[in-house]
């Protein structure tokens, strides 16, 4: 039997946590990419368009991100695909933080005053000229704060990833607590690391909700 | 090619009807007691001692950068070392509700920061003590403003609850796995729970924001 001290623990889950970034950036940036065609989709003038993002987020946002990763592992899987439970994992989390993001900015453009639209329109722009330089821009300012606080989401979104058998920082610690029998060190650790990444992003996230407020 | 075929898993709906009542009673009761629990932190992180302030902050810190599912193994897995044995079901409660707990803190925070503060002052113009002016005052107003927002995160924890299988607690994802189990239909069992999260998701929502107004602020 293998004795494992602290910083033996410690040193494994730090090596796990790097899937969990790399995952978690993954995931914001391409949901990041995607939520934004959703987002001119939802905000276009084709109302079926307009529905069928409405029911996308209504079914991200109203079904359990556990479930959603199994339907990406199997349905995968259905396919024909053979596909690891990286690039599931991965293909879930994508889409969920798409969905939440889309709705996460559709308020942010709804709170740019209508006038900004019309002025836009007055001067003979078309609705991709009309977004690209004049909505945009002032609702980017005001989108900046909820979505550094998503990022905080989806870091704690990549752990169920750990269901599916990816390992990274909560399946880490799973698979150390089974050959320790430690589990209370085990779980406090994994707690700290988690803590440690996401505690950093929500305080950036806060301050400039604060610098914001302070500016209106 | 691919075939989709949901009756074996439909025929198995007694066991699915039993997965989703324990769904529903985890939700219940961790609602009740989350909501509670937030409600007494806001109040001490807005009007306690620096100390119970402090205590409050780190408790909810903690909990809102860390994942629901590292609370729940901390609590099933982690606690027992120390003489704390708990079953699947009331670990995921008290995940839950700590897990609400703290996130309904910092949103009935935001309630009551918004009072003015002539209401205090009105309410002690009338004698009442503080705990009066707080439960009969202060906090109806408060509640009503963020009750939607209250809701969301209810939803956002009844959702969270499907990580409760992972701990053999049989609610709704546990039995969709262990359908799939049998007869192989992993796709069609995932599915049908999905779609019964989602029926539920959006009855809880309409059946809280009509006990909102009734029951939680009533005026």
């Amino acid at each position: 039997m293998v004795d494992f001290s602290l910083w033996d623990i410690f040193r494994n889950l730090l090596l796990a946590m790097r899937w969990t970034v790399v995952l978690s950036l993954i995931a914001f940036i391409r949901g990041g990419v995607f939520g934004l065609g959703l987002l001119v989709l939802r905000i276009g003038k084709y109302t079926w368009a307009q529905n069928a993002v409405k029911i996308y987020v209504q079914v991200f946002q109203g079904t359990p991100l556990l479930m959603q990763l199994f339907l990406a592992y199997f349905g995968l899987a259905l396919l024909g695909l053979n596909v690891s439970a990286w690039a599931s994992a991965a293909l879930a989390l994508t889409l969920y933080s798409s969905a939440f993001l889309t709705e996460i900015w559709r308020g942010c453009i709804e709170a740019v005053p209508k006038g900004q639209w019309e002025a836009g329109k007055s001067l003979a722009l078309t609705f991709v000229q009309q977004l690209r330089l004049v909505i945009f821009p002032q609702a980017l300012k005001i989108a900046v704060p909820p979505t550094v606080g998503f990022l905080v989401q989806v870091i704690k979104g990549t752990a169920l990833a750990s269901v599916i058998g990816f390992i990274e920082l909560t399946k880490a610690g799973q698979m150390i607590t089974n050959a320790t029998f430690q589990p209370f060190t085990v779980y406090s650790c994994v707690a700290v690391l988690y803590f440690a990444l996401c505690y950093p992003v929500s305080y950036f996230a806060r301050g400039l909700e604060r610098k914001l407020k302070a500016e209106h | 090619m691919i075939a989709l075929d949901f009756a074996p898993v439909l025929a198995e709906w007694p066991a699915l009807a039993k997965g989703l009542g324990l769904t529903v009673v985890l939700t219940a009761v961790s609602a009740v007691l989350g909501v509670s629990l937030g409600i007494v932190c806001a109040c001490v992180r807005a009007y306690g001692s620096q100390f119970g302030k402090m205590w409050v902050a780190a408790y909810v810190e903690l909990i809102r950068n860390t994942p629901f599912i590292v609370q729940l193994f901390f609590i099933f897995f982690g606690l027992p070392s120390l003489g704390v044995k708990l079953s699947p079901e009331l670990a995921s409660v008290i995940a839950m509700v700590v897990n609400l707990g703290a996130y309904s803190t910092e949103i009935v925070r935001a309630g009551l920061e918004a009072t003015p503060k002539g209401m205090w002052d009105a309410a002690k113009s009338l004698a009442l003590n503080k705990r009066q002016i707080l439960r009969l005052v202060v906090l109806p107003p408060a509640l009503k403003s963020i009750w939607p927002a209250m809701v969301g995160q209810i939803i956002i924890v009844m959702l969270g609850s499907a990580v409760c299988g992972q701990i053999s607690a049989q609610e709704l994802s546990y039995v969709a796995n262990l359908i799939h189990s049998r007869n192989f239909r992993a796709f069609e069992a995932t599915m049908i729970a999905a779609a019964m999260y989602l029926a539920l998701a959006m009855l809880v929502r309409q059946l809280l924001m009509w006990l909102g107004p009734r029951y939680v602020y009533k005026h």
